[in-house]
């Protein structure tokens, strides 16, 4: 997927997405992944007539990153599931659930955040272990 | 004038599973629809920080109870990709006949739950009963009816013999022919027509803008289907995706109902693909693989996509899985304005959610 991929920064983000999909490309998803305590990288997935394409951006955990729902709809849900697990905040998701899509108000935060600034209990109480037995860092 | 809100869900008779729609209503028809999630939400990608691979095989299986085959195509396919390898020839072209198998079990267990949402109770009975013949075929051959473990890293662990290939062409020529005999009932019954025909409309261009996937994307004429990639055997079977104009629920309806009867002629002609040889790479040590990809199968409901990266470890870094209902629920969103609440439930489940899936 190496040839496919594109490094962006936030700043470029919304224009290039607009630039895919004015050239026909389907967003397909976002995925993201924790690169190390202070980092999240956010890869962009966009398919036309069957190929891929990618574009990549590393982000600190604190950024706010603006929403591309606003040009691709269908990219609402994913980046709201991105906003509860790894705790990155979204600007203009035109579908806000404020953290909430998946997780209640004494769920672990992030639960896919294993490299926290320090390990502290959940919001409201009630301990939760990750599955590697390390505590989940709270956003 | 007045709206009124009510909840769709979580917990409804149209259901299987839970989700819950915010309905915002005036004078009995749909204005806005607000999804809410999570009711079942497990976090398994989570698990691969203490599962090994050979352990994730088991864990994405269990993604979905019904197209667990196809996941665990999809995961292996990533992971061999990562590592370099490819299945043997036998294995890939089984693998494309369990996964079709899986697809006309699919599609035949939505055909039944859309036939009762209707209130067709003797369809969806008839449609039910030969599903339980797919599933006697993958019991016999794969040994489970619904979780059907059978891929490994590096091909697959079953190898039907040529008694049980010839059975299960012989069966599914039965099946079809009893298929095709409900597809008057299916798609031409006045009933069915009125509560389908002009119901939830995607039309082509909302159904590219909001991502829609499979046959809700083909059923408003999208040609678009992960199989002509020619992953795995595909490349080496004849296949052309179903593909209707409509956009309505008697479109998707039909995209299913064919869907499954090419289903059946796939599994046919994989059979008798099928090349003698080794189903099973036998790897040296334990794999580690190194890199990320990004892999996609069609699933019954869509295009099925898995991320994984890994850094030489035996466990991976991450596996992200974006399933096609997840992809589709942003049409069901702008399919559902303008529809009559009493409609409401044949429309939702036209889209054929798996919440499983979508919570995985």
């Amino acid at each position: 997927m190496q040839e496919a991929t594109r490094a962006i920064t936030l700043e470029s983000l919304l224009a290039e997405v607009a630039r895919l999909k004015a050239e026909g490309w389907r967003f397909v998803t976002l995925t993201a992944s924790e690169l190390d305590a202070e980092r999240l990288e956010l890869l962009y997935h966009f398919d036309r007539e069957l190929r891929l394409q990618h574009l990549r951006a590393a982000v600190a955990k604190t950024a706010e990153v603006p929403s591309i729902s606003p040009v691709f709809f269908a990219a609402a849900l994913v980046e709201n599931e991105v906003q509860d697990l790894f705790g990155l905040r979204f600007t203009g998701l035109l579908l806000d659930f404020r953290g909430r899509l998946y997780l209640e108000e004494e769920s672990p935060m992030p639960p896919f955040c294993r490299r926290g600034r320090e390990a502290e209990a959940p919001r409201g109480g009630g301990g939760s272990e990750a599955p590697g037995g390390e505590s989940c860092a709270t956003r | 004038m007045r709206h009124t809100v009510i909840p769709f869900g979580p917990q409804h008779p149209v259901l299987p599973e839970p989700i819950h729609l915010q309905l915002t209503i005036r004078e009995e028809r749909v204005i806005e629809a607000r999804p809410a999630l999570g009711f079942v939400h497990r976090g398994l990608e989570r698990l691969v920080e203490s599962r090994d691979i050979a352990q994730m095989v088991q864990v994405v299986e269990r993604v979905c109870g019904i197209c667990s085959m196809i996941h665990a195509h999809c995961f292996c396919m990533g992971v061999e990709a990562l590592l370099g390898i490819e299945a043997p020839p036998r294995a890939q072209v089984l693998r494309v006949m369990w996964s079709e198998l899986h697809r006309v079990q699919s599609h035949l267990l939505w055909l039944g739950l859309f036939a009762d949402c209707l209130g067709f109770e003797s369809l969806f009975m008839q449609f039910w009963r030969i599903r339980e013949r797919i599933l006697d075929l993958s019991e016999a051959t794969a040994g489970n009816r619904v979780i059907v473990s059978v891929n490994v890293i590096g091909g697959v662990r079953r190898d039907p013999d040529d008694a049980q290939l010839a059975w299960m062409s012989a069966e599914i020529d039965r099946i079809e022919e009893d298929l095709r005999r409900l597809e008057p009932a299916t798609l031409d019954d006045p009933t069915v027509r009125r509560r389908t025909v002009g119901k939830g409309v995607l039309s082509r261009a909302q159904a590219w803008e909001l991502g829609a996937v499979g046959p809700t994307a083909r059923a408003s004429g999208i040609a678009e289907d992960i199989r002509l990639t020619k992953y795995a055997a595909y490349g080496r079977l004849y296949f052309e995706p179903v593909v209707e104009t409509d956009g309505d629920s008697h479109a998707r309806l039909r995209v299913r109902f064919r869907e499954a009867l090419a289903s059946l002629d796939l599994v046919r002609r994989a059979i008798r693909l099928l090349p003698a040889g080794e189903v099973r790479l036998k790897l040296k040590e334990p794999p580690a693989p190194h890199g990320e990809t990004v892999v996609r199968v069609e699933q019954p409901r869509g295009e099925l996509v898995y991320y994984l990266k890994g850094s030489g470890e035996k466990r991976l870094d991450r596996v992200r899985i974006r399933t096609p209902t997840f992809a589709n629920l942003p049409a069901l969103l702008v399919m559902l304005p303008g529809v009559s609440l009493s409609d409401v439930p044949v429309v939702t489940l036209s889209i054929d959610p798996c919440i499983s899936c979508t919570e995985r």
